[in-house]
This record gives structure tokens, sequence and C-alpha cells, in this order.
């Protein structure tokens, strides 16, 4: 928590994007989290991302529900559409929001306990529906806001800060989100943006249900020897897969990679992600490898990172329902009212 | 790179840049804030201490400050530094009692000073209160050398010229005014233990072009006008006055003219009006007071009738650049232009002149028949025999004059205690930490986004009918609050510790200038390019701290910092920390302590 407010000054040499914007203009409210949080680098990387892509910030509408994690909306895009829901209905207020426009970018931002205990079955539908959205649970092992309390996804065996052992199996939301069927499937960690950032802005340009789960060391509650989702032990244990660099439509695609180590992966937009692979064997495109990839490691005490799963052609819930394109709002009686010879025709079918 | 050694003094006083950039290193952000604390008096006594004349300077300096002031590389304006001097000396209260007494007890050794400007009088201010016996010899009547007799009091009021050279006078030194020294062997005769030459550079250059000789009635040098001036020889001038020189004393000559009857005054230089040496602010002023500055025109004439002075006759020039970027000033063919006028102030130069210095007394002179003078000790090549000020390596200004004034004082007193003149003491650093509760800082960290602010004027009409009124009025208590509040406290340090990071990129994110970056360790000119932002000002250092737990280096780009101390609130470890390194600049008495002290 800081008293003064943010300078408006910043860099003379920032670079602008082609809306003209720097990366300050993405900013909100100065953040009243703990110093130190991991959720404050999530937020610099969201920030970066809708930069970097020259979003603009009224196309994006940010949906949170309760937790420290999901106060952060307020701290990023302050010229953007928000809600912060209640405890675990992000993703159900999220679909209404995206049923009634789908001309908006979704961003739902979570936190574990929001996300793999209230909201679980929220997250799950939501994932197995194909909303087009992203994803993103800023997971700490704790309820960071109701001072520190293991949750779902908190490792068993892991120690709370009093020395407390956690007797829970986990939860692991990436590999829910694989099994469940989650088009755009990442795992990375707050203290490395390099990889966190061309993640959400590959997440954004997915076309289907994008879940991100983002490892945000919680440094009051949860950053102690004996947690498993310390600064320390998740950069001990990171076993990175790939990295991403995001080629948008626009930019030329200028290829200075090692032959081999890169793959190109083409959306359906025409973005192209371009994967440094780290694991040679590793293949984003098979969902059940990926499955088993993950439970292996974890076996193995490590934490896989990376773009872990993208299908290339996702469909999503508009495409199963067949719902309008034009967003609610902006159909007039003409549209709605299709007249009494209409009404007729469509009497006649029920009876 | 190497991690940086903050513990080298230079390190952070570079970070403070108008400290740094300061000839006499006046603390300037630490004077501000006790502006912006009312702390008036204390605000003086810093600057006393540092540059001896606050409320002269205040008013005239040069302000090398200013230009090198990061508020001007963050927004457009740097902080006004030299005016805010002027406010701490205008809201002082008595401040006599806490300048250094009179010594009762002499010790015994006796300095002789050529010339009463600023650069004598700081040896002075700096000897007197240790024991020196100071003799100062000035031609002229008064003290304060060109300061007195040179700078328009429309400009610098005499009697902040009294105050604050009585300061000196009153420490208990001999002032004998009305005396000009004509041998340097004759004075060398006298036995003084060393004698420090601070006669300045007295010599106004003339133009040498036809007409020049038949029309001499109403052609002037500025600088022995303006002395006439000021001395009250003269009291009027022409309706049409033409000043040939782009610099600061053809600026003093058109105002000055414009007060003692000029109504049509024009100034007119040889280069284009951006390549004029007088500062932005004195050609503003020129303007303000409807005098045109004419540029491109090079003088070829004075026109006369009967021995009077009719006007002068300018050839078109235009720039042009050879290869190596050069100017050349080449005639542009076109027809040449005649300016009618009464009388010309030539204001085209000044130059030293030592015809009292016999070439054969011990000192050399180089080529260009100056001194050769150490810019470290301001020694001659005579042991005994000193320089400063204008006098040392041509016309500067009193900012300069007071530093050389204080660095020959050390020398004086190594040398009359036997010591060797080029082994200096370092500065004294005094760190402390400022904070006091979890986001509460002994400093305003709050950064203000005010434009800077202008100081009020006379009202022009009154102003231009009499030339003792002071044209600037100074801030008042409350805009000098204001622009105060405009200082980002760059005095105020982040200081890194590595051990404590944990690297969890608190700082990276919160900095509103983007001048931390986590990266790994390179050569310099590779990191600059690697950083949040680019760092392309190569005249700012990059902080490097190591000891981090993944082998990265933190990279802090000095250049931007708003010493804001966000990083240091955020940080969640107090890996980063806020503290003020007050550099005091050594002085002959403090490096007379140094060494007592370590010798105990
Ligand atoms: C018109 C004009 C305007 C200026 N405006 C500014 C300004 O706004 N700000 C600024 O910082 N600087 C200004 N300067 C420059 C500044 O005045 C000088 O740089 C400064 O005064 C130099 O100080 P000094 O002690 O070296 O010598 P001076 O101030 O020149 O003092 C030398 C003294 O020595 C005396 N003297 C010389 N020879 C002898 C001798 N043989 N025996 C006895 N006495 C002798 C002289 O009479 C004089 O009093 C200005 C200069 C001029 C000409
Ligand atoms: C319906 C309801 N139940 C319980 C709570 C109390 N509560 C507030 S935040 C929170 C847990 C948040 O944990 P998480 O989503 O992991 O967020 P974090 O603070 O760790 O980022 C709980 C249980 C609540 N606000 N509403
Ligand atoms: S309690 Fe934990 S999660 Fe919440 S703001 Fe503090 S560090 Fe972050
Ligand atoms: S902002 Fe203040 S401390 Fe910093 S350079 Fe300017 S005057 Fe000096
Ligand atoms: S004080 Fe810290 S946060 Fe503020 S500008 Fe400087 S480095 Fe950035
Ligand atoms: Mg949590």
């Amino acid at each position: 928590m800081t008293y003064v407010v943010k300078p408006k000054f910043h860099h003379p040499e920032l670079p602008k994007n082609k809306l003209g914007y720097t990366h300050r203009d993405y900013e909100g409210a100065v953040s009243t989290l703990c110093a130190g949080c991991g959720h404050d680098s999530i937020t610099a990387s969201i920030i970066e991302a809708c930069f970097e892509l020259s979003i603009e910030p009224h196309r994006v509408a940010k949906i949170s529900g309760i937790g420290c994690s999901s106060k952060t909306p307020t701290y990023f895009l302050g010229n953007s559409h928000g809600f912060n829901s209640v405890h675990g209905r992000m993703p159900s207020v999220l679909t209404g929001a995206n049923l009634a426009n789908r001309d908006l970018i979704y961003l739902g931002v979570s936190g574990d306990g929001d996300s793999a205990s209230i909201g679980f079955g929220q997250f799950a539908h939501c994932m197995r529906r194909g909303v087009n959205m992203v994803y993103i649970v800023e997971n700490n092992g704790v309820y960071g806001l109701t001072k520190g309390q293991f949750s779902a996804t908190a490792d068993r065996g892991s120690k709370s800060k009093r020395g407390v052992v956690n007797s829970d199996n986990a939860i692991d939301m990436v590999g829910i989100a694989l099994q469940i069927g989650a088009s755009f499937v990442a795992r990375s960690f707050s203290g490395d943006k390099k990889q966190l950032t061309p993640l959400i802005k590959a997440a954004i340009e997915h076309q289907g249900a994008a879940f991100i789960d983002v490892i945000s060391p919680c440094v009051a509650f949860n950053n102690h020897a004996g947690s498993t989702k310390s600064f320390d032990y998740v950069r001990e244990h990171n076993e990175a897969v790939n990295f991403l660099d995001v080629i948008t439509g626009r930019a030329p695609i200028h290829v200075d990679y090692a032959p081999g180590t890169v793959e190109m992966v083409e959306q359906h937009d025409g973005t192209i992600l371009a994967l440094r692979k780290l694991n040679a064997e590793y293949d984003v495109h098979d969902r059940q490898a990926a499955m088993s990839f993950l439970h292996h490691h974890a076996a193995k005490g490590q934490i896989v990172t990376g773009l872990l799963y993208v299908e290339q052609d996702p469909q999503d819930l508009h495409q199963h329902l067949n719902t309008v394109e034009a967003p609610l709002n902006t159909l007039g009686e003409k549209e709605l009212c299709p007249g009494s010879a209409a009404l007729e025709k469509i009497n006649a079918a029920l009876r | 790179m190497k991690p940086t050694d903050i513990s080298v003094p230079d390190y952070f006083h570079k970070v403070v840049d108008c400290q740094w950039a300061c000839p006499a290193h006046t603390p300037v952000p630490e004077y501000i804030r006790l502006i912006a604390a009312g702390r008036y008096s204390d605000a003086y006594m810093i600057n006393w201490e540092s540059n001896v004349f606050p409320g002269i300077l205040g008013r005239t300096c040069d302000r090398p400050c200013e230009p090198a002031c990061r508020r001007g590389r963050v927004e457009k304006d740097p902080v006004a530094i030299c005016r805010l001097k002027r406010v701490a000396a205008d809201f002082k209260d008595d401040i006599r009692g806490r300048l250094p007494k009179p010594v009762k007890t002499k010790n015994g050794k006796r300095i002789a000073l050529v010339g009463g400007g600023p650069a004598s009088l700081a040896v002075a201010r700096d000897l007197a209160p240790m024991g020196y016996e100071c003799v100062v010899f000035d031609q002229d009547p008064k003290s304060g050398g060109m300061m007195r007799t040179q700078i328009p009091k429309f400009r610098l009021p005499e009697t902040v010229i009294d105050e604050e050279c009585d300061y000196i006078l009153n420490l208990g030194i001999e002032f004998i005014g009305g005396r000009r020294i004509d041998s340097m062997k004759a004075l060398l005769k006298e036995n003084y233990d060393a004698i420090f030459v601070g006669c300045g550079a007295p010599r106004g250059r003339d133009l040498d072009i036809p007409g020049r000789e038949e029309a001499k009635k109403n052609i002037h040098i500025g600088i022995d006008w303006l002395s006439s001036v000021s001395f009250g020889h003269i009291d009027k001038i022409g309706k049409r006055v033409i000043v040939l020189g782009g610099g600061n004393t053809a600026m003093d000559c058109c105002r000055s003219s414009r007060r003692l009857g000029g109504e049509d005054v024009k100034v007119v230089v040889r280069s284009g009006f951006e390549e004029m040496k007088a500062s932005p602010w004195e050609k503003e002023d020129a303007l303000h007071e409807d005098i045109p500055i004419f540029n491109f025109l090079v003088p070829k004439e004075f026109t006369h009738e009967n021995g009077r002075l009719t006007g002068v006759v300018f050839e078109k020039v235009k720039a042009e650049y050879d290869a190596k970027g050069r100017r050349k000033l080449v005639p542009t063919g076109e027809a040449d232009e005649h300016f009618p006028c009464d009388d010309v102030l030539v204001a085209v130069g000044q130059e030293n002149a030592f015809p009292w210095i016999e070439r054969d007394c011990g000192i050399e002179f180089d080529k260009w028949d100056m001194p050769k003078v150490d810019p470290t000790t301001m020694a001659s090549t005579h042991p005994k025999v000193f320089f400063g000020g204008d006098a040392a390596f041509g016309p500067k200004n009193i900012i300069w004059a007071v530093a050389h004034g204080r660095d020959a004082a050390i020398s004086i007193d190594l040398l009359c205690r036997g010591e060797d003149i080029g082994v200096r003491p370092p500065p004294q650093v005094k760190v402390a930490s400022q904070k006091m509760g979890i986001h509460e800082w002994s400093y305003d960290n709050e950064i203000a986004l005010d434009k800077r602010y202008r100081v009020p004027h006379r009202d022009k009409v009154v102003a231009l009918r009499d030339i003792k009124a002071e044209v600037e009025l100074g801030y008042d208590v409350e805009l000098a609050l204001k622009e105060a509040e405009r200082c980002l406290n760059c005095d105020v340090q982040t200081v890194f510790t590595g051990q404590l990071c944990i690297e969890c990129d608190a700082c990276v994110d919160i900095c509103p200038m983007d001048c931390i970056t986590f990266t790994q360790n390179g050569d310099e000119a590779d990191l600059r390019t690697r950083l949040q932002a680019p760092a392309k000002n190569h005249t700012q250092d990059l902080y490097i701290g190591n000891d981090l737990k993944t082998g990265r280096v933190m990279v802090k780009d000095e250049d931007v910092c708003l010493h804001c101390g966000l990083c240091a609130e955020r940080c969640p470890t107090g890996a980063w920390d806020m503290q003020k390194y007050l550099i005091d600049m050594t002085h002959a008495e403090q490096a007379c302590q140094q060494r007592t002290q370590s010798a105990a």
C-alpha cells in the first residue's frame, strides 16, 4: 500500500504503440496489495501485453471474483469495462457478458481460492463451454485476502507459514483445464515476465477458452521455506518447456532461430506463435501427451511452465449456440420482432 | 559491468545533477527543502557556507546548475534553483550571529590579495577565520569587483552587494580601497606568506574598423561605459543606440541604455540568435524591453559627419558549415545595410591584462600571455603566488570565481603549514536513511507536476524610468513554496542491497520512469540497450547491484529517476532504501580539521 500517487511523468524515450499510447497509458489505480505481491507483476504483464497488442482499452472487459487477485483489475487498464463480481462467480458473469456482446475482449481474473475452491464448478463449466476469454488464475496456494489459509491448489505436504502441514491433495487447474476442453492452456510464473507476457498476448489473440495458471507468490503468507509457491521454490523447480514470441499479422515475420528449435503455430486470426522449444519432444498440439507429461513431472516435484496446449481452430460458445453476431444492445425492434406472420409460423411448428 | 561502489563520494554526488554542475558544489536540494519548510535562514547559511554570495548569486548567477537539473530531462523546464537562492536571501532573519567571528589571536601568517572581487573575497572568507591576516587591495574605493562595477543595479541592488561583502570584510579583513598594485616585484618584496591574484579580466575589446577614430566621441567600450554608469560618471546616452556584440555585457549595455535616454536601442550581432553568448533569459529580458536583436550582420564601418557619429554599416552574412561541422560566416552578397545612430557601445569581448606583473618575477606566462595556473590548486609557477577568478583562465563568472577562491584558500593554508598543496582532502559525506515508517519518509516524496513559475517583474514603464530600480521582484512566499516543491530531491538516493532482494519485481513494476531492470550482466554498451527503457544518456551512470540469488544483476539507469521512493515503498524486504547523501565540499577549515583528526 502506497500513499503517494504514482507520478504522471514517464521516461521520455518510452516506446509508443500503434495507437500512440505508452505502456503507462494502460495502467490503472496504484495497487493496494502488499509490497512485493506476485499479483502486481501479473498486472504489469497484462499491461505490457495489451500495450504491445495495441489494444484499445475500451474494447476490454475485465471481470473478477473476490480475493487479492480479484482486486487487481483495478490496477490495470483504467479505461476498460470492469465488473468485480462475487466470490467464485467471475465465470458466470463473464459468460453472460460475452453472450450479450461478443465484440469485446474478455479478461477473467481470479485466484486459486476463487476458482479452485468456491468457484470450482463455475471454472469447469465455463471452460467446457468454450467461452471465448482469457482466464487468468493468480495462483498462490492460499487465500491471501483472508490471511493465508491453504487453498485447494496448495500441494500436499507443503507447510503453512506457521508450520502446519497440508494433508489434502492439490487440484492442478492446468490438468483440469486440459481435461475439460480448454483450447489454450498455459502455466507461468509471476517472477518471469519474459515468459508470461507473450503467453497473455497469445491467449488474448486465441479465439476460444484460454486458461493461464500463473504461480504468484504471496509474500505475506506463502513465501517461506516449506511452501511450494514461494519465489525460491518456483525458481528452483521451474521446468519450462518453451518460450513464446507472438507475431501479430501486421508485423513482418523475421525468423532468426536455430532450425528445429522453433515451431511456428499459426492462429485462426493470422497471429503466429513462435515457440522456442526448450524440450524438443514436447508437442503443444497433443492434449493427452500434455496431461501425462504434466503428471510425470509433477510426480518429480517439477512445475511445468510454458504453452502446454493450443488448438489451432478453436470453437467457442457462440458457434456452439449459433447466436446472433451483433451485440444484443445494438438489436432494434426490427430484428427482435419479426412480425406476426413469423410468430404464426413458429406457433404452427409447435402445434 | 562491475557492481557500483557507492562508497566513492563522486558516485552519488553525480546523481545530484545540480550540485555536481555547480562549481562551488552547493547542496541545492538540501536548501530547497529548507525553503519549503520555511527555514529561510538555514537555507541561506547552507548557501553561504558553499557559495559565499547567496543574495548576489540568487540574482545574477550564470546558473550552470539549471541546464543540468534532472527536472529538465523529465519535463520542459528545470527547477528555478537560482531564484530560490534569492528567496533564502530575501526572507532570512538577521544571520550575522551565525557567521564566523573575527579571531582574536592571529596565526602570524600574512596574505596579500590583489583585487577585491568575488575571487579574493572567497579566499579571505576562508582564511581570516583560521587566523590569517588578509590584506585586500583594490584600485576601486569599494569591494565587490565587477559585481559592483559592471552588473547594472537594476539586476543587482547596491544594498545586496554591501551586505554580503561586509559579511566577509567584518571577519577582520583589511580592505585597502583606492590602491592599485603596480608591481608584483614590489609586492613580493613585502614578504607576504602568500599572494592571491584576483584582479579579473579588466579590458574590453575594441573594434578597429574605418571611422573608429573619427567618431570616437560617440563610440564607447561596453565594460568601461558600464563602470562609468555604475560610478555615476555617465547618466545619459543618445536617443538612438547600437550595441555591438551578443554576450551578457551587450545585454547589460542595451538595457542600461534604455534607462539613460535611449529610445531606439538595437543589438546587432555577427552570429545567429541561438549561438549568441548571452544567457537565454538575458536575451528574453532585452526583447521584453523593446530592444530588437539583429543577427548575421558584421560591422564594417562607422559613418560620421563633422566628427559626429551618424551610424554603422553592416555586411550581411550567413552561416556555412564545413565537413567538420565548423561554422564560418560568409557574405551573402546582398547590399550592405546602414543603421543610423547617435551612440555605439562596443561589447565584443573582454580580455585579461597583467601590465603590473613583471614577466621576470618568477610567474610564467603561456603563449596567450596568460599565467600558467594549475586548475586544482590554483597555483602559479611561483610557489607563493596563486590566481583565481577571471584572472586565472579568462573571463568566467562569479560562481567560478568563488570556487577558485576556495580552492586557492586550501592551497594557501597547506603552503603556510609547509604541506604538499597537491594532497587535497576528499569531500565529507553524511549518509542517513530517510525511512520513518512503512510509507513515511522524512522528505516529501510526492512529485509535483507544476510547470516552472515565473518570477514577477516590476512594471516595465516604472522599471525603465530608474536605472536603480530592480526589475525582478523575486518570488513571494507562496510562489517560492510552489517552485520549491518542483525539486525532485535528487540527494535522497536510491540505495540497493542485493542480499535482501527476493527478485519479486515490485520495484520494476511500480517505477514510474522505468529506471530499474533485473537482467543478465553484460558490458555497459550492451546493457544500455537491454533495459526497461533505453538508456541513451551516456552522461548518466548505470547503478549495478549484485548478490542476487538468480545470478542476474539489478541495473538502475540514474538518468530520469524521480527519487519518488516508490521502489523503496514497494520493496517487501527493504532491499531498496532512500538515503540522504549530504556531500560537503572540503574548504580550507575542514581540510585543516580533517588533518588534525587523522593525526590524533
Ligand atoms: C557587464 C558584465 C556583466 C556581468 N554579469 C555577470 C552576471 O550576471 N553573473 C555572473 O556570474 N558574472 C557576471 N559577470 C562576470 C563577473 O562579474 C566576473 O566573472 C567576476 O566578477 C570575476 O571576479 P574576480 O574576482 O575574478 O574579478 P573582478 O570581479 O573583476 O574583480 C577584480 C578587481 O580587481 C581590481 N583590480 C584589478 N587590477 C588591480 C590592481 N592591479 N590593483 C588593485 N586592484 C586591481 C579591479 O578593480 C576589480 O575590482 C559580468 C561581467 C560583466 C563585464
Ligand atoms: C461467498 C464468500 N465466501 C467467503 C468469502 C471470504 N473470502 C474472501 S477472499 C477469499 C479467498 C480468496 O482467495 P484467492 O482467490 O486465492 O485470492 P488471493 O487473495 O489469494 O489472491 C475468501 C474465502 C467471501 N468474500 N465471499
Ligand atoms: S496477502 Fe498475499 S496475495 Fe494478498 S496482497 Fe498480500 S502478498 Fe498479495
Ligand atoms: S530536481 Fe532539485 S535536486 Fe534534482 S537536479 Fe533539479 S534542483 Fe537539483
Ligand atoms: S525513486 Fe525508485 S521508483 Fe522513483 S523513479 Fe527512482 S527508481 Fe523509480
Ligand atoms: Mg490465492
